[in-house]
């Protein structure tokens, strides 16, 4: 982090202004909270005539994708285009072998184009980091990074689209038990969901997995650890079920998805446990009948829509408020 | 520091700004939209007192701002609610106080994309000068010279009264 000199996070200017967006740890409350804020009004602009405002007029937003993504690649691309930006989407496949060095020379030659914003996804941990990191060093930090989703360390947009659904549909963060359920080993989704219940002062987040499926030291997090998905259901006001990863599975870490579901999968029968009123999540793209049930994800209690929807919303604050900074 | 000791009393001006605007604006036609955050408040009370039958609307104009570039983001930003169809509509845009004209030009930005309306007009409460734009109110009963520095700001009480203040930059 040498290169970032003395500033305590990496992410904030010498103002304490967003810079970029790498990670959800670390970033204050309040700043999460204004990140929330700011995207409700984001949300009307959806519904005008003219579904645009021009804050990004004139700028120009690479999505570098150098993992496949077509959900978020395409949310981040209609947000900064009803921001006015100019989208490049770059689909970038990678070798296994030299990933620290591709991003950066992508980044120097899109930087040489006078790009104004990265929004990046990398397959390995640390990689829209190293690029801000970069432009640090090379003073060119007027370019604004934004981690679409690093290996397994961070989604920090998923992770804020999250926390805007459940303020959305339970207002108060403060009287929640929230279940995240799944394969959290393998999701960076888990950890962003993670950081920002608890600085977000959510007193009890449970998370619920095989325990081969779990990173060790999670409990290190401030979460309850369930293994058993019924009695870690029992009263919950949310669910957060989470995609099984099985392109990022080696070696023989389940039994099969049959008895994954028989385990984990959220039917409406483990739902019952849950608060009446509990709302279900899920990031996208599901695995109906692994994870969880048809009658679960389409069923009333399912919000998974509406947090794409509100997605959107979420990733135009974030890109007009470090467009500004 | 001089300080203005005479400021206008917005109370009074709300209601002589109704009373001009009355003889002007068809009740059942014309839709106000209001500028966050004054501007909905003096909305507010030039709906009741004209009696127009189309809610008002209230814009924040945060998105539209020319000094994005340099001052960012507002933080606070509120969504803008436009309940009536702006095509073809007869729009009186409301604000407290006019001063460069750029808070007016970004409102009837935004407003655009929303329709065409057949007409604009703007009302404020008061005319402080200093205009950047070449944009006049077509209802303001009111005028007063202020220098730059000072900001004149429309503040509401807990219960409800409408009062000036003056700051420092």
């Amino acid at each position: 982090m040498s290169a970032f000199g003395k500033q305590p996070n990496p992410q904030l200017n010498s103002h304490g202004e967003l810079q970029h967006l790498l990670t959800i740890e670390g970033l204050p409350r309040e700043m999460l909270l204004r990140i929330l804020d700011t995207a409700a009004p984001f949300s009307e602009v959806a519904e005008r005539e003219v579904k645009k405002v021009p804050l990004l007029r004139g700028k120009s937003v690479f999505n570098l994708f150098f993992e496949n993504s077509t959900r978020t690649r395409t949310t981040f691309e209609i947000a900064a285009k009803r921001l006015s930006a100019d989208v490049i989407n770059l689909n970038i496949s990678t070798s296994s072998a030299n990933k620290g060095e591709t991003l950066l020379d992508t980044a120097d030659n899109l930087a040489a184009m006078q790009a104004d914003m990265f929004v990046v996804r990398h397959a390995s941990s640390g990689a829209p980091h190293l690029l801000a990191q970069h432009l640090a060093a090379t003073g060119r930090d007027h370019i604004h990074v934004v981690n679409a989703g690093d290996g397994r360390h961070a989604h920090p947009t998923q992770g804020l689209l999250d926390m805007y659904t459940i303020r959305h549909y339970k207002t108060d963060f403060s009287q929640l038990t929230v279940a995240i359920v799944g394969d959290v080993l393998h999701s960076r989704v888990a950890r962003s969901q993670i950081h920002a219940l608890t600085t977000l002062g959510v007193p009890e987040v449970r998370v619920i997995a095989p325990k081969t499926l779990l990173p060790t030291g999670i409990e290190r997090l401030g979460v309850r650890v369930f293994n058993d998905m019924r009695e870690g259901l029992r009263g919950v006001d949310v669910v957060m079920m989470l995609r099984l990863q099985n392109e990022r599975m080696q070696g023989a870490l389940l039994p099969s998805t049959q008895e994954y579901f028989k385990s984990y999968g959220l039917t409406p029968e483990k739902l019952s446990l849950a608060k009446p009123d509990a709302i279900v999540m899920h990031p996208g793209p599901m695995n109906r009948g692994v994870e969880i049930d048809s009658a679960v994800a389409d069923g009333g209690q399912a919000v998974i829509l509406p947090q794409v929807t509100f997605g959107i919303a979420v990733r135009m604050a974030v890109m007009a408020m470090l467009a500004g900074n | 520091m001089p300080v203005a000791t005479h400021l206008p009393d917005a109370e009074a001006l709300c209601a002589a700004l109704a009373d001009a605007m009355r003889p002007h604006v068809d009740p059942a036609r014309a839709a106000l939209v209001g500028i966050h955050t004054g501007g909905v408040w003096v909305a507010a009370r030039l709906h009741a007192a004209l009696g127009l039958k189309i809610p008002p609307g209230s814009i924040d104009v945060s998105f539209y701002r020319d000094d994005f570039s340099q001052r960012g983001l507002h933080a606070n930003a509120k969504t803008s609610q436009i309940p009536f169809d702006v095509e073809g509509a007869h729009i009186v845009i409301v604000d407290d106080v006019l001063h460069t004209g750029r808070t007016i030009r970004a409102a009837m930005n935004e407003l655009f994309d929303y329709g065409r309306p057949a007409r604009i007009d703007l009302a404020v409460l008061t005319d402080r000068g200093g205009r950047e734009l070449p944009i006049a109110p077509t209802f303001s009963p009111h005028s007063l010279s202020l220098p730059a520095a000072q900001i004149l700001a429309l503040e509401r009480a807990d219960d409800g009264r409408l009062s000036f203040r003056l700051i420092e930059k």
